[in-house]
């Protein structure tokens, strides 16, 4: 029973850990399209929406060390933990694929994460992250909206673009069950008023989703095995390349500042 | 109001809110951080230390330590010594952009945010921004995300000048 203690009494660091990996792994992957997008546009799309989600991980970051209390900043939580500390979910994590697959990523995930966001906003007793919630539910508004339309665009487009578009979503939408999922730790952390449980906004996100759907012309796939354990730290086989190269100036050069 | 307690008049703090007002942002030289609303209050603290409260525009803004230290210098040089806080809450809005700003901001050839901000928007929704140089009201959105987080692209569609537009959040 003693770890589950100790757990339960970081179930606040968690729940914090839990949205900042999130926001730092989906930003590094979008980091990745800098130099590589269709657009010149699209490019510094791109650009700043990695850039909100790295800022909103900064920020949650630096609030989850002072709560952890043992003086670690956020380039410690950001760049010097092991593969199976990260809790982001799945999805986050999936590789770029193409432009459609990264287009339909950023919906599943600005779409659970702008209600997200206005419900910890309007709910949590944590000062810091309701004024961080309320940045970022303003930034997530502009990525719902622009990856909403280019799925709608795609999807509604040639039949090239619509099979591109329907294939992404056949690939990931089996990661999405996990935004949702319930777990000891994060519901020690909805009791004691940090956040609301996400189940409460899944409701806004079908809607929101099955909408774009049916002006892009898109088919929500049957989820036969719902795919989940990134809160777990079991990660798919991408995340160790992600790693290796997002944590490699920390460890090859500990302490390094720019 | 009696006489003893009339405040005495605090001279350093009302030329730190002078100094602090005035700092230029370093991404849009043409407006100051007052301007820009995110300049939140210069105050003292219960030790008397002269506290800057500034605020973000985005989470990801590269500028805002470059405004903290802007602000920060421009204070040293008045000789005075404060301390920056930076806070998140409530968080910042174009709405706080002052009329003054706005005419700045048109003046040097950026768009000011229109209306209110709100909540989210419908999809493909088709915002009416005037060009900053022509008042044309014929204008074409490029790219929603601009040089900066905080603007976009947009071309005038009557004197063909391209123009950055500051984004309402």
């Amino acid at each position: 029973m003693g770890a589950v203690a100790a757990t339960f009494e970081m179930a606040g660091f968690r729940a914090l850990l839990e949205l900042a990996d999130d926001a730092l792994i989906l930003g590094h992957r979008l980091s990745e399209w800098c130099g590589h997008a269709p657009t010149l546009e699209e490019d510094l799309a791109l650009a700043n929406m990695g850039l909100d989600l790295l800022g909103q991980a900064r920020a949650l970051y630096a609030h989850a060390g002072e709560i952890e209390g043992k003086g670690r900043g956020e380039d410690d939580l950001a760049f010097l933990r092991r593969e199976r500390d990260y809790v982001n979910c799945l999805l986050v994590e999936r590789p770029n694929g193409d432009f459609a697959a990264t287009m339909a990523r950023q919906l599943y995930f600005a779409a659970f994460m702008h209600p997200f966001w206005r419900a910890i906003a309007a709910s949590s007793n944590d000062a810091t992250l309701a004024g961080i919630a309320a940045k970022a539910e303003k930034e997530m508004a502009y990525h719902l909206r622009h990856c909403g339309e280019w799925v709608i665009r795609l999807g509604d487009g040639t039949a090239e673009s619509a099979r591109r578009m329907q294939a992404a979503v056949d690939e990931l939408h089996r990661y999405t069950g996990e935004l949702f999922e319930a777990s000891p730790v994060r519901e020690k952390a909805v009791a004691d008023g940090l956040l609301p449980d996400p189940g409460t906004v899944r409701a806004e996100w079908e809607r929101t989703i099955a909408m774009v759907f049916s002006q892009a012309g898109l088919t929500a796939p049957e989820v036969r095995v719902p795919q989940s354990g990134g809160r777990e730290g079991l990660h798919g086989e991408d995340m160790g390349h992600l790693l290796a190269e997002m944590q490699f100036m920390q460890r090859a050069y500990p302490g390094l500042t720019w | 109001m009696t006489a003893t307690t009339a405040p005495t008049a605090d001279l350093d703090l009302a030329r730190a809110r002078s100094v602090a007002s005035r700092v230029p942002d370093p991404e849009v030289p043409c407006v100051t951080v007052a301007d820009l609303g995110i300049l939140r209050g210069v105050e003292r603290d219960a030790d008397g230390t002269i506290v800057v409260r500034l605020t973000p525009t985005y989470s990801g803004c590269p500028a805002v330590v470059a405004i903290e230290m802007a602000v920060q210098a421009a204070l040293l040089d008045a000789g005075i010594d404060a301390r920056i806080e930076r806070v998140l809450s409530p968080a910042w809005t174009t709405d706080w952009i002052s009329a003054e700003g706005r005419e700045k901001l048109r003046a040097y050839g950026i768009a000011p945010p229109v209306g209110a901000s709100g909540g989210r928007r419908a999809f493909f929704a088709e915002e009416r921004i005037a060009c900053p140089r022509c008042g044309s009201e014929a204008t074409s959105r490029i790219s929603e995300f601009g040089s900066t987080a905080c603007k976009a692209h947009y071309r005038c569609d009557a004197c063909a000048e391209p123009f950055d537009y500051f984004k309402c959040i």
